[in-house]
Parts: structure tokens; C-alpha cells; sequence
């Protein structure tokens, strides 16, 4: 059984005892402990279930690459699923759950899954489920469904009870992992006074090496990373980060950090995650290795673990997997948790090396400590179900023929070692297969590179393959100053001395034995948490897949949560055999970001709640707000759709709203039109550019409806175009449109004709504009007193500085409702005030806000057309009726030669027309005309859309606006148009049927407006 | 309530750093060549020295800040625009310059504290360090997901500037950055 | 992400802070245009492996409008120019064709 031994952990405090619960049993650990230790520490060895086979899984690792210990964790709003048990650091109250299993983690209903195994091979969903169809919708989904992803989701109407932010750092030198390459590589680079940020992801510095030994100037490995963090914490120049994991690398030394900042002390005040956006000249990765699993049979039975994760328990935490451990390897390393555990007091029965002659200086140590060593020797299979409870050994050269039976109750397995590469290749660096070690590693040769075409990114220590302890620091120490003299630093090297044992060369083994046969090849795990063995690989070579990608998606190798960390290059090399490829041409598959997952939280940052997305205010939004407005986003503008009263629906609101003004008065919020003022010597000669229509014509004091197209002839944009002065123009735009129209002009002053004498500004924010429209509208602003309004002084398309109610105004007589109706600029700190003085003067004449709705109705019962609704970025301005506003004197605007494009010109577009249905019922909105005949997707034929529809409270009846195959030439005719949701391949589809009008339904004479 | 309201007038947060809303301000936004005459005629007009690219000049209640190649915002007591804009036009008559009165166009916070720097850099690309962004200097960039002005006025003080319509969401935004608990003591405090 | 410096302000801007804006260099064709001109002027665009010409807009900074020399392979940034010229700086010209000998004719 696993459990704490009497005394050791170097990072638990037995001083300090931590409540948790594990699957509803409370369990105590020690401050210091990770979930996992703390689980193992109460014999607590099977943790999961795997996802195809619902195999009893147990730990395998110490760290980020492990595979199986994920466990749902938290409740309510701060339940997570997925997370590490081994990355987990324990807190007091920490409440985790077993995943993937039903009914009980001990008794799981889909293990007959594994019984089934054989039935089961690699690419049997694709294989089965694709026949018959009719199968798929009602059978096979629902179970997929049911049984298909780890761990649960949060409930979706649960919110997220922690925060999270970003952070921006800019800095020269990123270094990525606090083991003693990163220390050294930082204290290297910090001495030459470069601006160094180190990142390391776990809670605590130093890595690997003081728990495998050795010594550095003479010191224990624990005692030099104390001193030196110390000696970098001194240093201005640079900065550290524990629980911060480097997640991914990419273009122009752009790098994103995951810092844990309180998930170890829930509770505490702060973000829970950062996320760290880091701008750098140069990446250094320190990111060590990962030790590899071997492939035998049963290799996923619990209490089989890495021999290194085994050595971390028992030196970290002080907590042992088992008191029998049989040790496999086919490398030295192996043999240091042999000599960790006996010398903790355990028992190691045997250690099985794969190697015919065994190891170096390590297996004399093991030896001399009383530890039986057996060269040549592999694992035929494991013994035990939910738990180790032996091994069968076996010749690693022969096929699995069993030489003896070893009980313990711990399986501790080495593969060697792969660097760990991904910071290195996620922004393009390539990879060279190194032969004696059995790895890939960076190729220096093909690394990354940045804005200027020189490389950013460079590797050391043990990431790069340098695994003695002498090597690892002299690297680190060489990339470091490497590093600070690309960055214009004087460096010099001074890498310390370290001493550790020479370690003889490993000898790869993909599968042990090395001929095992197909039942052993069946139970030899590749990828723990997908079930993914040998023999899956195997047959997906045999069934032609060569490329490794392709095989990763068929077989799923490595495509688990832990993304491969442990199988893919025990996966690659089956695959290799397999196809008789070296393992080079083989190659490997993508690293993509993140190293291991991040919190959604993290990547939004504070981007949630009120601050999700910026919403645009308008200087009166607050008063809309407090007087029950519902709203419509148009852009990242709120306006007001309508203002409710109480036992109003929003129907009834849009019809008050609409009677009042065409009766009496309203007031309308129209702040969010865009106002961009256009000044100089050529601005009238650039608007003549910009507009379809004259501006540079236009007088002084006058206004001008105006269009806008782009290049490709399609109506843009249009607004009431103002000539303020000899020399400048005010443009309004629509209230989506401002930023866009602007950044438009700017484009073609500053690309095109840079030479021309025009400088323009967006004074969209500057002012409240609200009109104030109906037929008292003149009688409210005469009350307000302070300028002449009259029809003579100010007549309609005109407009006048001047004030109102002792306020400085700027009064537009325009139009957009056919009422008599001013559009009135107030500076825009003064436009809450205003909206108040209008609305308490106005009072007499029942003066009604208005919101967007009723304002959408009153222009289409005018007939005006509204961009986003006649236009579609498809409809240029003669569609819609807007010859008049196309200039013909012109020689050159923006869309004049594209509109003479054949296909602009030819007779039979779809033109504007109105449409009344022969029932007064509302036309469904985007419905199409049905023409004769069926397309060659046997869809009925169209001739016509809707794009416009409304109940119009003023005439009593629907009202719509369409484009219609040579529509203003048949008014009168009756169309069918599709009614709402129907499918265009019925045979007879229901129909609403609608008369082609004249698009003005309201006052055509425009009487009512020009009084 | 007075009938001039700057926005999110009065609104005021104190975390990591003291956020504030200004009251109204005269701002006009500025665009000509930099050419010497114009600078000449600029800097007399206004007894305000001609601010370097990104960066700012300031002079009791006035300042002027280097919006662009060819645009600069004068700052001034909201009261004095008028006046400033007609003593513009004398002063450049038919030159080819545009002045406008901005003054209710942005909204503009003070920010205040030691831990100025790590506030604005959750927010903001913008490299803040000391050696990247120091006193007197004007920076436009994204603030979260709009676009801002950031002038620092002091070793621990900034005046940030945004677009009014979104005055509240940038308020809210810098107040969650400088909520007590999020220290990170990345630069130097 | 990319971070492109603005010769208009002198910023090292985030890609965050840019608006793209295609093409550089394209010559603008107006009424009286053959159709074949007008359509290689609206649409035909070389989005070529390697060497590209764009626009770029200082969005969230000083707003003006600059050209970018880049590797769309590689994302070297062979350089940024005004965007008020016919065609990248000899010096640019030079620096790609030092990364591509094979086009230097053609840049």
C-alpha cells in the first residue's frame, strides 16, 4: 500500500495538518502537499477511469504531464473539471471528485468496455457508426453523447465566482523553467544587466536536481538554489514568477504566462489566474524533461508509475506508492529511485534492466546497497486489476515467455528522457532526433526567428538534451550570455562546477519484450487517458496510415488533455517500426499552445459582467435608462428601442410612441449619427470624391442628403451632408458607421491623395444631437426662446447656430420622420440638460421620447431607406431609387466606374418598391418572391426579397419595402411571397401574398415636413 | 445638477491606485503642419512650448499634447475655448489649419499611487515601464478593448483619456485592474 | 502576434493596436478604366508566400496609415515606410534582396 513514511518531504510542513475530501471521504495531508502526494499519502492509488475502456487508473507522474489523476474540482461556482491532481496544491476544505466513472469510481458499469476490448480497435467509431444512417440521429449520438467527454461541465447557468486579469510585460530576456538551468541562465544574464523575467510553473525553484543529486561549487543542489534565488531576488534588473507556467511562443517574441496566483489559497483576495502577455527580444526555455513510460503489458495497472515521479513522492513529500517496488529501465536514471527508496527503507526487489550488460556507476551503487539487478530482463505483464500486486519478468529479447513472478505492489518505470521541446517549436522551431538518448531535440540550426530574421528562441539544459548535471549548467550559462549579447549586453562566462555520476549509455525500447506477442501488445499502453496500445498503433500501419497526423487523429495517440506529453514518441516509435521508418522520417506531430491547458478565465481577463464589451453611452443614457427604456444595440452603441410604461408591451410602446409624434411632439436620442468635420482648401473637391452626389455646390448654411460608396459601386453609407463654412463641411454618418466612414476618408487622404489640402476630424462624441419632431416642434423651441426658428429664417435643409434656452445650439432643419421636425447639436456636457429643459417645456404638447423602433417605422412609411436594411453591401444606390443623389456632371467618385459595370447597369436588378399585403397583415421580415420554375437545387425560383417590414400604427396596415425584378415597372401586380419558416424545397410552400406600391406610404407631396 | 456635466463626473474609485473622474475641461483638437511657422505662431499664441513626438507640455492649466504627426489637443479651463478658438482663427487667418472644440468629446481620469505602473499594464499593450514611459510622456494605445490616451504627469500620476461614450467602461475597466489583492510588483514601486 | 513600428509616430505597435488594410501599391483605376484594369485593380491580389507589401493603420495610436515589407512565411519585417511613397525604400529593397537573391529583379 501507498502511504507517509516516518519522516522526509522536502516541501511538506508536518506541523501543519490540511483537511480535504476526496470523493465525499475526508482525508488530511500536509501544508507542502499536491493533491496527489496527499491522496497517495492515504493509500488513495486509484484515482480515475480511462475514457474508452473505463480502466482503473491510478497516478503515473509527479507533474504537468501527468494523464490519468484528473479530478473535478471545487463546487458550485468555483467547480472545475479536469484538474491535475499532481499540479494541484493543497489547501485546507479542498473538495475533489473521481471523474469518468458510473456508478462508483470502484464499480464502473462501462469497464465491461474493457472486456470488450478486442472488439474495440482503433478507428472502430469511425468504422461502426457510419452505417446505417438513419442509425446515427436516434441511436448512436445520444449514447456517444453520453458517454463521450472527461469530466463534467460546469452547470450553465452557474457563474464563475473567482476574477482573473491580463498582464502586459515587456522585457529582454524570458527565461521559461526555474530548475538549476533557468536559475543559472537568469543569475548569467541578470549579471550582464539585460531585463530577465523567470517564469517557473510550479511552487517551488530548483527543478529536478535536488532530488537526483549531485553537487554544484561544491554545495548540495537544494542549498545552491537557495543562494542563488536569493542572489537574483537582489537584482533590479530581474524579476521572478513561481506557479507561472510559460504557455506558448509565438510571432515577434510575443509569449503568454499562466500564473496561478490563489488557486493554492481559495479565498484570498486577488485574481485567481494572470495572464501574463509578455513582449521579449529573446526566449530562453529551461523546461527540463519528461521521463518516459515503457511499453509492457499492464503498464497502466494502478500503482505503475514513472520511476522519477516515484523518487518525487518519497524525497518531496515523504509519501511512499508502495512498499515493494520493482523497478524496469532501460537507462541509469532508473536506478536512483531504487537507491531513493531503499535508502528511505522500502523494499526493492529487483531491478529489471532491459539492457543486456545493465547500467554504469549507478547500478554499483544499487548493487552495494543489497538491490538484486537483473540485466537483459524486462516486464512480460503486471499482475493485479485495480492494483499491483506482482510482475512477471520475462527475457526483454524474447517474447514475453515468463521467467519468474515478483510480488510488490509498486511498479517504478523509466523509458529515458525527452526534452521537453514545446516553447521551442510553437513558433516554428524545428527538431533533430538524437540517437544515443533516443530523443528529439531542438535543432539549432532551424530555430525560430523574429522581426528581424535572426532567432529568438534558444534552449538549455536538460530541454536541449543536456542531462548531466556539469552540462546542463555550462549550457545554460553559454545560451544565457548567448542571449545578453543579442541584446547588446557584455557578458562573460562563469559557469559553476558541479559534480554528479557519470551516467553509461540507455538502450531504446519501445515494447518489452521486444517480440511480445499480440495478447501482451494488446494490454501495452501507449496513451493512458485515450487507451491507446501498441496494437492500436500497429493496425493503423497496417491499414495504411502513414503520416504520424494521421495516425494521432485515427488512433487518438496523444490527443488527450495531456496532449501526448508521455505517449507520443513511444507512439512514434511503434509507428516507425511498424512502417520500417526511421523514427526521424517518422517525425512528429504539431506542439501547439498551451503547454498544458489554461483557464477560460485567464484568456478573457477582466473581460466579463458590465465590462464584457465596452457599450457606448450616450450623454442622456442615463435619464433612458431610469425611464424604462428597452434597448437595441447598434454597434457598441445602446439606444433605446422604445420606452415601456407600465402594462405596456413594446408593440404597444413603438404604436404610443409613433401616434404622439405624428400627432403632437417627440424627442429622439440621436447622439450616436457620426459628425465628422472635413476642412480645407480641397475638402469640397474631396467630398465631390467621397459622395455620389455634388457637396462642393452645396451653399454655405445649406444641408445635403448625401451617398457613400466604396470602390465596388455598393452603397456604403449615407447622412445629411452640412456646408458650415467657405472652407468646411460637416458630415453625418450613420450611427454604426462613424468610425468606419472616418477611418475611410483618413485612408484616402493619407493613401491616395496625399497631396490634396483637407484635414477632417470625428466629432461624432462631442455633441448631443436630439431631434425634436412633429407639429409642434416649432411651437416647443419658440417657448424656449433665444433664436428664430421661423419657416422664412430657417427653413427646411437649412440650419443656424444660435441658442436655445440659454444653452449654444446647432439647429439642423432635416428630417427623417416627414414630419416638421429641428435635429439640435448641444455641446454634449450640456445635452443631459437640455433633454431635461425640452422635456419639461414640452410637456403642454405631450411631449413623447421616442426610441429606435418608432423612429424605423416613421422613415418607412416615408419611404427612406436605412443602410443595413435596403443595403447589404450587394445594392448600389440605383436600386433603391437614389438616381437623383448620383451625380452626372461628375467625372470621378468612389464607385462611379465600378457602377458602370455591365452587371450594375443591366435592366433587370432588383429595384426598391413598397409592398402592401392584401390582408394588411405584416410581411415576414427577409421574405423572399417566389417566381415560377425551380432552380437547378430544386429550390423555387425568387424575384424579389423583403427588406423592410412593419405595422404602421399611422396607416392602420403592414407596410414593407422590397427589392423586386423590375419592381417600378409593376405597380399593382400581386407577388407571393414565402411566409415564415418554410423549407424552399416543399412542394407547396404557403404564401403570403403582397401588391406591389409606391415605397412612400406616408404624405408624398412632403407637405408636412417643409411647413 | 449643473447644466455642464463632464462624463462620469464625480465617479471615483480607490484601490491599488485612486482613480478619479475630472470635471469638465476645455480641450481643442489641433491639426496643421509642424512646420517651424506653425510651431513659431503656435507657441506664442498659447505659452506652451511645442511638445516632441509622444510627449506632452504642460504650463499651469494649459496643456499641449502631441496627438499625431500633424495634430496636437490643447488643454485648457473649459470656460477659456471660445476665446481660444477666436484668437485661433486671428491668428491664422486663411492658414490651412483645422481647430475644434473638443471639450466634450473625451472623458478624462486622474490615476494616483505607487502601483500606477503594474494598474495600467493590465490594461494596456503599452509598454509602462519607468525606462519605456516616463514623466511627460503621452501614449496612445488600447485601454482593454477601447482606445486611450495615457499622459504621465508625475512618477505616480497619469491622466488617462477615452472617448466619453465609453467613459463608464473605462472607469469600471481600470477599477477592477486596481482592485486591492491584484499587487503584482512587476515595476518598481 | 505581430509588432510592426510605426514610422508615423515611432511606436512599436502591437498587432492589437493595427488595423490591416491589404494590398499596398495598388494603382488606382477610375471611370474610363478598361474592365480588365479595373477588375486586376478591385480584386486581383498576388498573396504571395513570402515578400508582402501591405497597409497598415496605427489604430489605436496616432491613426495615420504606414506600409509594412514582411516574410508572410517567416514574419521577418524586412521594414516600414511612409505610406505616401510609389514603392518601398531602396534600403528596404535591399534588405530582401539580400534575404532573396532571386527577387531582386522583380521588388
Amino acid at each position: 500500500m501507498s502511504t507517509r513514511l516516518a519522516k522526509g518531504g522536502r516541501f511538506t510542513d508536518r506541523s501543519k495538518q490540511i483537511g480535504f475530501t476526496f470523493n465525499g471521504k475526508r482525508f488530511t495531508g500536509f501544508a507542502g502537499d499536491t493533491l496527489a502526494s496527499a491522496l497517495l499519502a492515504n493509500d488513495q492509488m486509484l484515482l480515475g477511469r480511462s475514457f474508452k475502456y473505463h480502466r482503473p487508473r491510478g497516478l503515473v507522474a509527479s507533474g504537468a504531464e501527468e494523464p490519468n489523476a484528473l479530478v473535478g474540482l471545487g463546487q458550485g461556482a468555483r467547480f472545475e473539471p479536469d484538474q491535475r491532481a499532481t499540479t494541484t496544491e493543497l489547501f485546507d476544505g479542498l473538495v475533489a471528485d473521481s471523474q469518468n466513472h458510473w456508478p462508483s469510481l470502484e464499480f464502473d458499469v462501462g469497464e465491461v468496455n474493457a472486456a470488450l476490448a478486442r472488439f474495440l480497435p482503433a478507428g472502430f467509431y469511425y468504422k461502426t457508426f457510419l452505417w446505417p444512417r438513419a442509425f446515427w440521429k436516434h441511436l448512436y449520438e445520444p449514447v456517444i453523447r453520453q458517454s463521450a467527454g472527461l469530466g463534467k461541465a460546469p452547470h450553465p447557468e452557474v457563474r464563475d465566482a473567482d476574477r482573473y486579469e491580463h498582464f502586459h510585460a515587456h522585457v529582454d530576456l524570458l527565461i521559461v523553467g526555474g530548475g538549476v538551468a533557468g536559475l543559472q541562465a537568469a543569475k548569467a544574464a541578470g549579471a550582464a544587466g539585460a531585463q530577465v523575467l523567470l517564469i517557473e510553473q510550479g511552487a517551488h525553484w530548483g527543478g529536478r536536481v535536488p532530488v537526483d543529486g549531485g553537487s554544484i561549487d561544491g554545495m548540495a543542489p537544494e542549498d545552491w538554489v537557495t543562494k542563488t534565488v536569493a542572489e537574483l531576488e537582489a537584482m533590479d534588473n530581474v524579476r521572478l514568477r513561481l506557479r507561472c507556467m510559460g504557455a506558448g511562443v509565438y510571432d515577434h517574441g510575443y509569449a503568454l504566462g499562466y500564473e496561478r496566483v490563489t488557486d493554492h489559497k481559495p479565498g484570498a483576495r486577488g485574481p485567481r489566474h494572470r495572464l501574463w502577455r509578455i513582449r521579449c527580444k529573446q526566449i530562453l526555455a529551461a523546461t527540463g524533461a519528461i521521463e518516459r513510460p515503457l511499453s509492457f503489458a499492464g503498464n497502466d495497472v494502478p500503482g505503475v508509475m514513472l520511476a522519477s515521479a516515484l523518487r518525487d513522492y518519497v524525497v518531496n513529500y515523504g509519501v511512499s506508492a508502495g512498499d515493494r517496488t520493482v523497478v524496469v529501465t532501460n537507462n541509469d536514471d532508473g536506478y536512483r529511485t531504487a537507491i531513493a527508496l531503499k535508502q528511505a527503507g522500502l523494499d526493492v526487489p529487483a531491478i529489471l534492466d532491459a539492457r543486456p550488460l545493465g547500467g554504469g556507476a549507478l547500478m554499483g551503487e544499487a548493487r552495494a546497497l543489497g538491490i538484486r539487478v537483473e540485466p537483459g530482463r524486462g516486464i512480460a505483464k503486471v499482475l493485479g486489476g485495480k492494483r499491483v500486486t506482482g510482475v512477471a519478468t520475462c527475457l526483454q529479447a524474447g517474447e514475453g515467455a515468463v521467467l519468474e513472478e515478483i510480488p510488490c505492489d509498486a511498479v517504478a518505470m523509466s523509458g529515458g528522457w525527452s526534452p521537453v521541446v514545446h516553447l521551442w517549436s510553437h513558433c516554428g522551431g524545428k527538431l533533430a532526433w538524437d540517437e544515443a538518448g533516443a530523443f528529439f531535440r531542438p535543432d539549432p540550426s532551424r530555430a525560430p526567428t523574429g522581426a528581424d530574421g535572426a532567432p529568438f528562441v534558444s534552449v538549455a539544459g536538460a530541454a536541449n538534451g543536456a542531462f548531466h548535471l556539469s552540462d546542463t549548467l555550462a549550457e545554460a550559462e553559454k545560451a544565457a550570455v548567448a542571449a545578453a549579447e543579442a541584446l547588446g549586453h557584455k557578458a562573460s562566462e562563469a559557469a559553476p562546477q558541479a559534480e554528479a555520476t557519470k551516467e553509461a549509455p540507455l538502450a531504446p525500447v519501445w515494447l518489452m519484450p521486444q517480440g511480445a506477442h499480440a495478447g501482451l501488445r494488446m494490454k501495452a499502453f501507449l496513451d493512458y487517458q485515450n487507451d491507446v496500445k501498441v496494437s492500436d498503433v500497429q493496425l493503423a500501419a497496417r491499414e495504411g496510415y502513414e503520416s504520424v497526423e494521421h495516425t494521432k487523429r485515427y488512433t487518438t495517440l496523444g490527443m488527450a488533455t495531456d496532449q501526448g506529453k508521455l505517449s507520443n514518441i513511444n507512439g512514434l516509435a511503434v509507428l516507425s517500426d511498424a512502417l520500417g521508418t526511421p523514427v526521424p522520417q517518422v517525425g512528429t506531430t504539431t506542439f501547439r499552445p498551451p503547454y498544458t491547458p489554461i483557464s477560460f478565465g485567464a484568456i478573457a481577463g477582466e473581460a466579463r459582467g458590465e465590462i464584457f464589451q465596452p457599450l457606448r453611452r450616450t450623454p442622456m443614457h442615463d435619464w433612458h435608462e431610469s425611464n424604462n427604456a428597452a434597448w437595441e444595440p447598434v454597434g457598441h452603441w445602446r439606444r433605446p428601442y422604445c420606452y415601456p410604461r407600465p402594462g405596456e408591451t413594446k408593440h404597444d410602446a413603438v404604436k404610443r410612441e409613433i401616434k404622439s409624434t405624428r400627432q403632437s411632439l417627440g424627442i429622439l436620442d440621436a447622439s450616436t449619427l457620426g459628425k465628422i468635420l472635413v476642412k480645407g482648401p480641397d475638402a469640397g473637391r474631396f467630398l465631390d470624391m467621397m459622395y455620389t452626389n455634388m457637396m462642393s455646390t452645396l451653399p454655405v448654411g445649406k444641408c445635403r442628403y448625401g451617398l457613400m460608396c466604396s470602390e465596388n459601386g455598393f452603397l456604403m453609407d449615407d447622412g445629411v451632408v452640412v456646408r458650415l463654412s467657405e472652407d468646411s463641411w460637416l458630415c453625418h454618418t450613420t450611427s454604426g458607421g462613424a468610425d468606419h466612414v472616418h477611418a475611410h476618408m483618413e485612408d484616402w487622404l493619407q493613401c491616395e491623395w496625399w497631396d490634396w489640402k483637407v484635414l477632417t476630424t470625428n466629432l461624432t462624441e462631442q455633441y448631443a444631437q436630439i431631434a425634436v419632431v412633429g407639429p409642434n416642434a416649432r411651437n416647443l423651441l419658440e417657448k424656449l426662446g433665444g433664436m428664430d426658428v421661423s419657416k422664412e429664417t430657417l427653413p427646411f435643409m437649412q440650419w443656424a447656430d444660435g441658442t436655445l434656452a440659454d444653452t449654444p445650439v446647432r439647429v439642423y432643419r432635416i428630417s427623417f420622420s416627414g414630419e416638421l421636425s429641428y435635429e439640435i447639436a448641444v455641446p454634449a456636457n450640456r445635452g443631459r440638460a437640455f433633454w431635461g429643459k425640452l422635456l419639461e417645456a414640452g410637456a403642454e404638447w405631450n411631449i413623447t421620447p421616442y426610441g429606435t423602433e418608432a423612429l424605423h417605422v416613421m422613415r418607412a412609411e416615408k419611404g427612406f431607406i436605412m443602410i443595413g436594411d435596403e443595403s447589404d453591401g450587394t445594392v448600389i444606390p440605383q436600386d433603391l431609387g437614389l438616381s437623383w443623389a448620383i451625380s452626372k456632371k461628375k467625372e470621378d467618385f468612389l464607385g462611379k466606374r465600378a457602377q458602370a459595370r455591365e452587371d450594375m447597369a443591366r435592366g433587370d436588378r432588383w429595384q426598391l418598391v413598397g409592398l402592401e399585403t392584401l390582408d394588411g397583415t405584416v410581411l415576414p421580415d427577409g421574405a423572399y418572391a417566389i417566381a415560377p420554375g425551380r432552380n437547378a437545387n430544386g429550390q423555387r425560383n425568387v424575384q424579389g426579397r423583403v427588406t423592410s417590414t412593419y405595422w404602421s400604427p399611422t396607416l392602420e396596415k403592414g407596410i414593407a419595402m422590397g427589392l423586386v425584378k423590375h419592381g417600378p415597372e409593376r405597380m399593382g401586380e400581386v407577388l407571393a411571397f414565402t411566409a415564415e419558416d418554410q423549407d424552399p424545397t416543399d412542394e407547396k410552400p404557403s404564401v403570403v401574398e403582397a401588391r406591389i406600391v409606391s415605397p412612400v406610404f406616408y404624405d408624398p407631396e412632403g407637405e408636412k415636413q417643409n411647413v | 445638477m449643473s447644466e455642464v456635466m463632464a462624463p462620469m463626473q464625480g465617479a471615483h474609485s480607490d484601490g491599488l491606485v485612486e482613480i478619479e473622474a475630472l470635471p469638465p475641461l476645455g480641450q481643442i483638437a489641433l491639426r496643421c503642419e509642424f512646420s517651424d511657422d506653425y510651431r513659431a505662431k503656435l507657441t506664442g499664441l498659447l505659452g506652451l512650448g511645442f511638445p516632441e513626438p509622444l510627449k506632452a507640455t504642460a504650463e499651469g492649466e494649459r496643456a499641449l499634447l502631441w496627438m499625431s504627426p500633424d495634430e496636437l489637443l490643447l488643454l485648457l479651463p473649459y470656460d477659456e475655448v471660445p476665446g481660444m478658438l477666436a484668437r485661433l482663427e486671428e491668428t491664422f487667418p486663411n492658414w490651412i489649419l483645422l481647430a475644434a472644440d473638443v471639450s466634450d468629446m473625451r472623458a478624462h481620469f486622474r490615476l494616483r499611487g505607487p502601483h500606477l505602473r503594474d494598474v495600467l499594464s493590465k490594461i494596456t499593450p503599452a509598454d509602462m515601464a519607468p525606462g519605456a514611459f516616463a514623466p511627460g510622456d503621452l501614449r496612445r494605445s488600447r485601454l482593454a478593448q477601447v482606445a486611450a490616451g495615457f499622459w504621465l504627469r508625475g512618477p505616480e500620476e497619469a491622466q488617462v483619456f477615452v472617448f466619453r461614450s465609453v467613459a463608464d467602461y473605462a472607469f469600471r475597466a481600470m477599477s477592477v485592474a486596481a482592485e486591492p489583492g491584484g499587487e503584482v510588483g512587476f515595476h518598481p514601486a | 502576434m505581430l509588432s510592426l513600428h510605426c514610422p508615423c509616430c515611432g511606436i512599436d505597435a502591437a498587432e492589437i493596436e493595427l488595423a490591416p488594410g491589404g494590398e499596398a501599391h495598388l494603382k488606382r483605376e477610375g471611370p474610363g478604366s478598361s474592365d480588365a484594369d479595373f477588375e486586376t485593380y478591385l480584386f486581383t491580389r498576388d498573396n504571395p508566400r513570402g515578400v508582402v507589401l501591405e497597409r497598415w493603420r496605427h489604430a489605436y495610436g496616432c491613426g495615420k496609415w504606414f506600409l509594412a515589407a514582411r516574410d508572410s512565411v517567416t514574419m521577418e519585417v524586412y521594414g516600414t515606410y511612409a505610406a505616401q511613397t510609389h514603392s518601398p525604400p531602396q534600403e528596404i529593397l535591399d534588405r530582401i534582396a539580400r534575404r532573396h537573391p532571386d527577387r531582386a529583379q522583380s521588388a
